[in-house]
């Protein structure tokens, strides 16, 4: 659109100049072939396949549109599955390639109907409901991809997603007619009930040479484990019952037998343990009343007593899923989804998505030939685990059973982890529930360490014109032991720093980092020079502090790396006449928040404050030149889950919070500001991450009876 | 005129275009995406056909219940299954005998090695592992009560060119009464196939039995049944082992080198695919790659034209600097899929980019390798530079601190691969009450995670943070008695008084290990809490036992001659749930080196740090309790037992060994057991002499059954915010700890 009206806006400049009418006629019919040619030869030139050109613009299309592709007789077969597959021997990973988002391209054949000779279908229902939808949900998440030739994943149009629907040999054929087959080679089939009468293999029957297979009902000789994809048999009942999620808790029956097809010798074993039980356990079964069909499917009866399924799993701890003539059972889904715990008896069964989803947290996996101590078993399960195994039941629905767009895509998300290892998703990511995910902290440093004393720590000191105070500030913690290096962040931009020569002399490296702008946040960059891992963040006017209160404060630092250890100390409350939060800086018993104009910390926050700081927090801490200590304190506990530590008893600080000196209205508005800071980061991380705790740390030997020499730090909670 | 032409060229221009855009359709939109550099995600999506509402189901809904069960009985069918799947497809299920371990219930999992025969050679590596089985707490040296068999024939080596290969072994097993086509065995090998092509075989037929191998193929493996161990050397320590080389998390992340290599170039045979490659990726700045032709016997026969400045360029660097600076290190199959490099790099920190296709990692049916190491495929060598470059630093942060993590908990010893091996089987075997991923893959390891405790996240101390949830608000108190009671105004009276105040207080046990029988009821005072007295016949270890009347998660552990405030017991409970995984307490004492006698040394006097808390005052844990009595070996307990002291110095041991941290010391009043001793109560057993030597040796004998020493120092002590401030009483919570 925007050529066009480029070329337009030309013409009348370029008419002056032409003295006749043909002319003019001329270079139009010249522009209008040249244009032409241009047009046609991108055309063609363009890379684009002839395969998909027919369904370019349609989008209102019945199934039965699908164009009609008759199978010779001769047709060849791909081989039966070969069990030695693996990712590195039967997958082409160059296909993948290196991607920056380390997110697999698949591809979708186009609807093909396939017939045999004489014309009957390769399949009796054709393209399902399911199938369709897996397909949909594929192409419209961030997987797909239109072009083959882009693609690292294949997924055949063909259904088999069922096998009792297949003529096994002609579906084979038509695998094999797919114009990238190549022998199966990163190809993805998927199949909920394979096998058939008599012996229902575990895995689809139909040859299919190397093909990646997300089956559901593998045991474990059937299963190449890290190549094919256990995946759930999807019941319909998914979609069609809402089962509102329920309190984990006990519930009306303790077990639960709910399938209608036991084999006998089980469904006796059951009985017996009725009679030993009694009450606590319910066995269902058909109604023999009702005939067949999807009213029968909804009911279930007791001796006479009706109740509808699958509603009644909701009243019940546990559930039993007994393997029948196949593995995968599609109760498995509605048993989930009635978050009840799922006790699976079906030895070698792959659970579904077992290569990421923990199933100890969510299930009870029993040998079949224990089903007699079923009860024994389960009772001695305790009660908090039962509950905690029924919100992850009922999560893994939610999460990965759910509907067929869940099962697909988790599948695709299951190879993609493969194929890009070092993004894979965690096991937190996989298994833990919203409601842990949002509670449940992972510190980026778990490891319990206590880092050696040697490296020292970095002074960062803030300063922006009180030139004598901050060299008295350096002067007092040059006197630090443990001190590695010194560093001035000069936020002043109107004036330099002093000449070098007019600086006190001390035994460390004495930095000045001249900034930018002077916003308060340029005191947690993380700049090179910091080479220590602790930083003792410090205000230009702390001389209070003795270098025996340094030096200890540093050593508790090293014994608590991942937590802020500080000297003032603050706290947050909950003022219940205003419905909000309160800045208390008080003289209390209890402390949630250390104030950095003089704390150690990681090195590592100073990264975390700068680049990984939730919302526009950063900006409006250097808005309001406020309250970036207690940013700080939010981001440390958010993710570490602990409170700082304050060290050392109180001492008359400069107060920071009254720093005009005789204000005390100007407190107060202060006070109030420091609230709102509270309020304001409480909001954007949608919790109250701040911990409370009544201790401080002291010296071992603190105002102990003993003699003063004696002691490591000495000097320390003088006034 | 010139009008009208204007409006004739317009129009014809704009017929084109018209023309244009309507023969060429998808030209203008392909334009338009030339023209802005992307190529649109989605153009041609899975149609939205108009009739998929009538699309069938892809089965019945009765078809996918009453699921034609097979008239095969379940019974007939699993004993089919264990004549067909046998030997190479061998599974739990039916090439193991679990009826051999349900004997004695949850101590059913017993290990029995065959005794080995005089002129038997048992190379250094297969004694470790031997050892480390008849010392772990499943040994047993009777094989009617085994649920589990090791040979005694030393299999760690079956390459037939070995100077440790034993030949004849498949006759000899034969032999065996017990070998059972090797049911319930349990094989190690480190080394199987010989020169050219290193494959699998072990030279003989293990029938049913469990392999531990390292360099497992993944498609020999059988899952859920073999265990894939990690390639150690000799050298590798018995017990305790080395601690990784992480020692602080530098920030950025990056070492002096990104990513590392050093080792042979193959120039013909297996793997030399790999190796000969290596050197491509060498560009003698970040990534260094360094092979060398220089190994075997005739390596110049084979030499090609890299070989010599190859070899120049080797000898410049050094190995063990390298791994020291390196953030990745390469970890490339050699002619055997695992290398000891791995377990190099892995305590190096030094994250291991991992080329190695088919391999099944060590322990992969329980550890989450993906979060530790770097998988890289052989076939995209050239890719690794860009891939590890593009790993950010935050994942690099994570990333090595679980190679340590993992190092620590399950590689650093030859006890911890063998007891790792032996848990494995075990979980499987009591598949119902096993640990989970979480317990195996985070902090402290599953080797502390007894799951015959509880198979509950949230009953263990660790993962509280990790679950979202806090420690319970209430304690047990254990009082340990061991004066019988003769007067109301004995110290225990008192204690019991104060002790039951405690708002966070749910019950008192009495643990009675006193000459005397317990008094009656009725001569313990009226308690708020419920009192329960139990005997602990006589015995020191009896303190720790996992009593299953404690029903809170912590426990505070008492002298019955301690004395205490109620806000004291108070103050420590709240910092004990701040620190739920240590032991909060009072009295500390101290551990240090003694370089003169070469021992450990044992001091009570008053220090600036401590490293141990007396568990006469202490809150901690009741899961401690069940580590003490079920992970501790025997032998240590009797001794405790036997000299009726070093119960808490045990305690401490097991706790730092469990969480790397010291304890914690909190304020305290009065200093610990000033006052003079009642009358009644012969003498003090701590002022006596006989007893400090006592715990001297103690903590020795510890340290040497740990193989390390666990005890870490702390300078800090824990006091309540205002301690002995200047500001008023009134405003203090804890003043009652300020009065002298």
């Amino acid at each position: 659109m925007y050529a066009s009206g480029k070329y337009s806006s030309r013409g009348p400049a370029l008419i002056p100049r032409m003295k006749t009418k043909h002319r003019i006629y001329y270079i139009t019919l010249f522009s209008v072939v040249l244009l032409g040619l241009i047009a046609t030869g991108m055309f063609q030139f363009w890379p684009h396949s002839i395969e998909s050109a027919a369904d370019w613009t349609l989008d209102k299309r019945s199934v039965h549109d699908a164009p009609l592709v008759r199978l010779p007789v001769s047709s060849p077969i791909p081989e039966r599955g070969d069990l030695s597959c693996r990712m590195h021997t039967c997958f082409d990973v160059y296909r993948c390639g290196y991607n920056p988002k380390n997110r697999i391209k698949v591809y979708i054949y186009p609807l093909q109907k396939f017939v045999d000779e004489l014309g009957v279908p390769i399949s009796s229902t054709g393209l399902s409901r399911e199938y369709n939808d897996l397909l949909s949900a594929i192409s419209d998440s961030d997987f797909y991809t239109d072009d083959v030739t882009r693609a690292c994943l294949f997924i055949p149009s063909i259904d088999v997603l069922n096998q009792n629907s297949l003529r096994i040999r002609e579906t084979a054929q038509a695998l094999a007619m797919l114009p990238r087959w190549d022998k199966g080679m990163n190809h993805l089939l998927f199949n909920m009930l394979p096998g058939g009468p008599p012996d229902y293999n575990t895995a689809l029957d139909v040859p299919r040479d190397r093909v990646l297979l997300a089956g559901g009902g593998f045991s474990t000789w059937t299963y190449r484990q890290g190549y094919d994809v256990s995946i759930p048999v999807y019941s319909p009942l998914s979609a069609d019952v809402e089962l509102p999620e329920r309190q984990p808790g006990p519930r009306r029956y303790f077990i639960l037998s709910s399938q209608t097809a036991i084999h006998r010798e089980y469904r006796a074993e059951l009985e017996r343990l009725k009679e030993e039980n009694g009450e606590a356990l319910l066995l269902l079964d058909k109604c023999s009343n009702l005939s067949q069909g999807a009213a029968s499917a909804r009911k279930r009866c007791y001796k006479g007593q009706v109740y509808d399924y699958p509603q009644i799993l909701q009243e019940s701890s546990f559930c039993v899923v007994l393997r029948g003539a196949r593995l995968g059972q599609a109760a498995l889904s509605d048993v989930l989804q009635a978050g009840c715990v799922p006790v699976i008896l079906a030895d070698s069964y792959i659970l579904p998505f077992s290569e990421v989803l923990d199933w100890k947290r969510a299930s009870v996996v029993i040998p079949e030939e224990k089903l007699s101590e079923m009860y024994t078993i389960l009772k001695s399960i305790p009660h908090r685990q039962v509950e905690e195994m029924q919100r992850q039941a009922r999560w893994f629905w939610d999460a990965y059973f759910s509907s067929m767009k869940a099962i697909g895509l988790t599948t695709l998300q299951i190879i993609n982890d493969r194929i890009y290892p070092y993004a894979a998703r965690t096991y937190e990511q996989w298994n833990n529930p919203p409601v842990v995910k949002w509670s449940s902290v992972n510190s980026p440093l778990f490891l319990p360490l206590i880092p050696p004393r040697a490296p020292g720590f970095t002074a960062v000191v803030l300063t922006y014109d009180r030139v004598e105070s901050l060299f008295r500030v350096i002067t007092e913690i040059s006197k630090v032991p443990s001190l590695a290096k010194l560093l001035v962040v000069w936020n002043n931009q109107n004036k330099s720093p002093p000449e070098e020569s007019l600086w006190p002399k001390i035994g460390v490296p004495l930095k000045v980092v001249r900034t930018k702008e002077n916003k308060l946040s340029n005191r947690f960059f993380p700049y090179d020079e910091i080479e220590t891992e602790a930083v003792l963040a410090i205000d230009d006017d702390i001389i209070m502090l003795t270098s025996d209160e340094l030096q200890f404060g540093y050593e508790v630092w090293r014994e608590f790396p991942d937590r802020l250890v500080g000297y003032p100390g603050r706290l947050h409350l909950w003022d219940h006449e205003m419905g909000k939060w309160k800045y208390e800086s008080e003289w209390t018993n209890e402390v949630s928040m250390v104030l950095t104009g003089a704390a150690f910390y990681h090195k590592y926050f100073n990264y975390l404050y700068t680049y990984k700081m939730p919302g526009d927090i950063k900006n409006w801490v250097d808005a309001h030149m406020n309250c970036e200590d207690i940013a700080m304190n939010f981001l440390v506990a958010n993710i570490t889950g602990k409170a700082p530590i304050k060290v050392t008893p109180r001492k008359k600080f400069k107060c920071p919070e009254c720093t005009a000196i005789d204000g005390l209205s100007l407190d107060q508005t202060h006070m109030v500001e420091r609230s709102e800071c509270i309020n304001k980061f409480a909001s954007v991380f949608g919790t109250m991450p701040l911990k409370v705790v009544e201790h401080r740390a002291d010296p071992v030997l603190y105002k102990d009876d003993f003699p003063e020499k004696l002691k490591s730090f000495p000097n320390i909670g003088s006034l | 005129m010139q009008a009208r032409k204007k409006y004739v060229l317009l129009g014809l221009c704009a017929c084109c275009w018209l023309v244009l855009f309507y023969w060429g359709g998808g030209v203008q939109l392909r334009l338009l995406r030339l023209l802005t550099r992307q190529r649109g995600e989605v153009v041609r999506p899975w149609p939205n056909w108009t009739d998929r509402a009538f699309l069938p189901r892809y089965a019945h809904l009765d078809e996918l219940q009453t699921d034609p069960g097979s008239a095969e009985s379940p019974r007939q069918r699993r004993q089919a299954w264990s004549a067909i799947y046998k030997d190479s497809r061998c599974r739990m299920e039916t090439c193991f005998d679990f009826s051999r371990c349900r004997r004695r219930g949850r101590e059913g999992f017993r290990v029995y090695i065959y005794p080995s025969e005089k002129n038997d050679r048992v190379s250094e590596s297969y004694r470790k592992i031997l050892m480390s089985i008849g010392e772990s707490r499943y040994y047993t040296s009777d094989p009617r009560e085994a649920c589990l068999f090791v040979l005694g024939i030393d299999t760690l080596d079956r390459d037939q060119l070995s100077g440790q290969f034993v030949p004849n072994v498949d006759e000899r097993i034969r032999g065996y009464p017990l070998w059972n086509d090797g049911r319930n065995h349990l094989i190690f090998n480190l080394y199987s196939g010989t020169w050219p092509n290193y494959t699998e075989d072990l030279g003989f037929n293990i029938g049913q039995a469990i392999l531990a191998k390292a360099s497992l193929n993944a498609e020999h493996f059988r899952p859920g049944f073999d265990v894939s161990i990690p390639l150690f050397s000799k050298d590798h320590p018995q017990k305790g082992g080395e601690r990784g080389w992480l020692v602080r998390n530098t920030i950025p992340p990056r070492r002096k080198y990104l990513l590392m290599f050093k080792g042979k170039r193959y120039l013909t045979g297996i793997g030399s695919d790999t190796r000969n490659a290596l050197h491509h990726i060498h560009n003698g700045k970040d990534i260094v790659s360094l092979t060398t032709c220089r190994h075997g016997k005739d390596w110049e026969k084979h030499k090609d034209a890299r070989c010599d400045h190859d070899n120049l360029e080797y000898e410049r660097f050094d190995y063990q600097e390298l791994l020291h600076n390196s953030t990745f290190c390469l970890v490339p199959r050699g002619r055997r899929l695992g290398s000891f490099r791995f377990l190099e790099s892995l305590q190096a920190a030094c994250i291991p980019v991992l080329l190695s296709n088919g391999w099944e990692l060590p322990f992969s049916d329980v550890i989450q390798w993906n979060q530790a190491v770097i998988e890289g495929d052989e076939r995209l060598l050239l890719q690794v530079p860009s891939t590890v470059r593009a790993v950010g630093n935050e994942r690099v942060l994570a990333l090595r601190q679980r190679t340590q993590m993992l190092w620590e908990a399950y590689f650093s010893s030859v006890d911890k691969i063998v007891l790792t091996t032996l848990e494995i089987i075990k979980d499987r075997v009591f598949s119902h009450i096993s640990r989970n991923k979480y317990m195996w893959n985070s902090l402290p390891g599953g080797l502390l995670v007894l799951p015959e405790y509880s198979t509950h996240l949230a009953h263990f101390p660790f993962y509280y943070l990790g679950l979202g949830v806090s420690p319970g608000q209430e304690f047990t108190a254990v009082i340990h008695a061991v004066t019988p009671l003769v007067s109301q105004s004995q110290p225990i009276m008192k204690l019991l008084q104060v002790v039951s105040k405690s708002k966070y207080c749910s019950q008192i046990i009495i643990l009675w290990n006193s000459e005397k029988p317990p008094p009656n009821r009725s001569k313990w005072p009226p308690m708020p809490v419920p009192l329960t007295v139990t005997d602990g016949r006589r015995k020191t270890t009896s303190r720790f036992l996992p009593h299953v009347a404690i029903e809170t998660e912590a426990v505070l552990s008492l002298d019955e001659d301690t004395v205490l405030l109620t806000s004291e017991v108070n103050f420590a409970f709240l910092v004990w749930r701040s620190f739920p995984e240590r032991i909060v307490g009072y009295p500390p004492r101290s551990h240090f080196w003694d370089p003169l006698k070469h021992a450990w040394g044992y001091t009570s006097k008053w220090t600036n740090d401590y490293s141990i808390i007396l568990t006469g005052a202490a809150f901690y844990h009741r899961y401690y309790h069940y580590l003490f009595s079920h992970y501790l070996p025997q032998s240590l307990r009797t001794l405790v037992d036997r000299t009726s002291n070093c119960e808490d110095i045990l305690m401490n041991f097991l706790v730092s060994a469990v969480t790397h941290l010291p304890p914690i010391k909190v304020a305290q009043r009065k200093q610990y057991k000033e006052l003079p001793s009642p009358q009644g109560i012969k003498s003090v057993p701590w002022a006596n002499p006989e007893h400090f030597n006592q715990r001297q040796e103690c903590i020795n004998t510890f340290a040497n059954w740990f193989g390390y020493m666990p005890l870490v120092h702390s300078q800090f002590r824990l006091d309540p915010v205002l301690f002995k401030d200047q500001v008023s009483v009134l405003r203090k919570k804890y003043k009652d700890l300020e009065r002298a």
